[in-house]
């Protein structure tokens, strides 16, 4: 059999991906990859127009995902592809916008998009792929690494509390919020496809190991040691309240679908509420 | 490039007694902007205050965002929706924006951002008047990169030049910057916003060959690439990093000497058609006033007391500071004694002026801290000083 006739040779993933943009920069054992092979699933099933999907991504390891993905898509700046998403989903309502970046990104510098984002319900979905330090850089503490863990610039421990993403998001206004692990794909896939089929804010973190720093920095072994721990120490909890979702060092992960609610999304409550003042001489955005 | 005219559902035609910053909102809604991302800052917030009351009635989309950071990050998204975006802002939300104008530029994404300028540094002076970010709007971002800023001296300039500004955004696919100050900013002056049809507008050039064949950052013979919007399928991609004609990020030097001079020779190559200045009795001047925005007007008493006074004075008055009209400063240079150059700062504007003079005439900078504009017998003893 010619080499590039064989099963191995075909990636599964390639009518999603950016096939002359591969291989990737992702070390190995990292888990930004399984993440994106659970969003290209989730894509498959859930049977969207891929011309209607965009993704925007920041800076970072995670914020490389843009760059792979075959759909139109934006490498934005740091902290800022919330925002882009915002501006990018409101010109044009039929779009299925997704943020698809790092905790770094996100709620670190992005923090204040990240909030008032969730607080308007606005209708898109935020993939944070969550490897407790920025790595992109070098390993250095984050907003979600845990007390006591090693980091470059934490080097005898981080001694600062971190974020609880989903009750972040929860608190925030979100109306989609999971957690899942790398462990976790076919769960991760599976609240992928329904935060694409929730009109609002829908939030996703998944826990990924970071092998070249994180692991190495705190002497946790490789990407299967780290898988290991996430499978001995998760625990899915549906519906837990999020204010108990701390995550502490090598700790306890709770994961699960935590928050599903509804609401009317940014644009459905300013169509209502112009409609409601304006009477029927407001023509509604976007229809 | 198409031509279009407005939209009439935009265009508020008539006579109106506005102020600079609301005709700022009318110039945006008149050029077809129906998207605006902005924060609330000092002595610009009529502007976004005019465009919430009207976006109802003519449809699009304002949206008060979380600061100025996010402001921006929006209207580019927005540009890639296919909007044609604005915001309005002043010096400290200005420079938040620093961040992403890089990020517009890098992308090549057409939007306007309208600076009411105050009093800095930092707080500075909320609600007095300055021209002291002319040099922030050319290089306040990082890496090299050319802009386009307008610098409008009255209301109606506001309206016109906002117009200006989003025509010369689609058609070189840059941000631009309309220029204006505290002082014309609050000025109620008689605004005439003509008939939709005699508004004239430019869209950026759409792509419409193949879609597998579509390369977003392959220049067209003006420099400028062809673009498409998110969501009919060309799933392109783009990024602030430096890349290459398909907008695959590419990190190294051969593609930085490839990629980054076209975002600069794109305006200085059409500096030309880009440039509106506007001169008075300049053949005959042995000294030339140039100045813009508020200050031209000050300048003008001045020139009047000159004139009066037996100097043969000239004026130049820079409608587009960026780029700078290098040709015709360097040309009048050799042929006058000085030029004068007042402006609400301790010093900017000027420094180009001098480096275009390059010595064959004297350059004087008539400085102010901000806060009012000049006196214009203080610019007078100026011309009487250069003239000597």
């Amino acid at each position: 059999m010619k080499e590039e006739n064989r099963p191995e040779a075909k990636n599964p993933m390639e009518g999603f991906l950016r096939m002359d943009r591969i291989p990737h920069i992702w070390c190995p054992g990292c888990g930004i990859g399984t993440v994106v092979t659970s969003f290209a699933e989730a894509l498959k099933k859930s049977k969207l127009d891929l011309n209607k999907v965009a993704v925007c991504s920041g800076i970072g390891c995670t914020g490389r995902v843009a760059g792979y993905i075959k759909l139109d898509s934006f490498h934005t700046t740091h902290g800022r592809a919330v925002p882009f998403a915002t501006g990018l989903k409101l010109a044009n309502p039929e779009l299925k916008v997704v943020v698809f970046s790092g905790d770094g990104d996100i709620v670190g510098i992005g923090g204040n998009h990240f909030i008032h984002a969730a607080r308007r319900n606005m209708d898109i979905v935020v993939i944070c792929v969550n490897n407790f330090n920025y790595a992109m850089t070098g390993g250095q503490v984050a907003a979600t690494t845990p007390i006591d863990a090693n980091a470059s610039t934490a080097p005898y421990g981080n001694f600062e509390f971190p974020f609880s993403l989903p009750y972040l998001a929860e608190a925030s206004g979100a109306t989609y919020v999971a957690r899942w692990t790398a462990l976790h794909l076919r769960r991760v896939t599976k609240s992928i496809q329904e935060a694409l089929a929730k009109p609002g804010f829908s939030f996703i973190e998944v826990i990924t190991p970071c092998v070249t720093l994180y692991a190495r920095r705190n002497r946790l072994g490789d990407g299967l040691n780290l898988l290991k721990y996430y499978y001995e120490k998760s625990e899915i909890q549906h519906g837990a309240d999020t204010r108990t979702l701390d995550i502490s060092y090598q700790g306890k992960l709770i994961v699960g679908k935590f928050v599903d609610k509804e609401k009317p999304t940014f644009l459905d409550a300013m169509n209502q509420h112009m409609t409601k003042i304006f009477g029927d001489k407001y023509v509604k955005y976007g229809e | 490039m198409k031509k279009l005219t407005a939209d009439p559902k935009g265009v508020l035609t008539g006579s109106h007694y506005l102020d600079g910053d609301f005709s700022i909102a009318e110039g945006g809604l008149a050029a077809g902007c129906r998207f605006f991302a902005g924060y609330p800052i000092t002595p610009s917030t009529e502007t976004a205050e005019r465009f919430a009351e009207r976006i109802p009635s003519v449809g699009g989309i304002f949206i008060q965002m979380e600061d100025e950071l996010g402001s921006i990050a929006a209207m580019i998204g927005a540009s890639w929706g296919g909007k044609k975006p604005m915001t309005v802002t002043s010096g400290p939300g200005f420079s938040l924006m620093m961040e992403n104008i890089g990020l517009a530029c890098m992308m090549e994404t057409p939007l306007v951002i309208a600076n009411v300028q105050r009093g800095g540094p930092s707080t500075g002076l909320p609600t007095l008047t300055g021209q002291q970010d002319m040099m922030q709007a050319r290089w306040g971002s990082h890496g090299d990169y050319e802009i386009i800023a307008l610098a409008p001296d009255s209301p109606q300039e506001c309206f016109d030049l906002t117009i200006q500004a989003f025509n010369l955004a689609e058609t070189y696919r840059v941000p631009v910057f309309v220029m204006t100050d505290e002082c014309v900013g609050h000025m109620h002056e008689k605004v005439v916003i003509p008939p939709a049809e005699e508004i004239e507008l430019v869209e950026r050039k759409w792509y419409e060959g193949p879609k597998d064949k579509y390369l977003p950052y392959k220049a067209d013979k003006d420099g400028v690439p062809f673009m498409v919007k998110a969501g009919e399928g060309y799933l392109f991609h783009t990024t602030g990093l430096t890349h290459d004609e398909r907008g695959y990020p590419v990190i190294n030097a051969e593609c930085q000497h490839e990629t980054v001079p076209r975002l600069s020779d794109k305006i200085t190559n059409n500096a030309d058609k880009i440039m509106i200045i506007e001169e008075e009795e300049t053949d005959t001047a042995e000294v030339v006033v140039v100045s813009y925005g508020i200050t031209s007007r000050v300048a003008i008493r001045a020139v009047r007391f000159a004139r009066e006074a037996g100097i043969k004075v000239g004026t130049l008055r820079l409608k587009t500071v960026w780029p700078f009209p290098e040709k015709r400063i360097k040309q009048l240079a050799t042929k006058i004694k000085a030029f004068v150059v007042p402006e609400i700062n301790y010093g900017q504007v000027v420094l180009e002026v001098e480096r275009c003079a390059a010595g064959k005439a004297s350059t004087y900078h008539v400085p102010h801290m901000g806060g009012w504009v000049h006196d214009p017998l203080d610019i007078l003893d100026v011309i009487k000083e250069a003239v000597k």
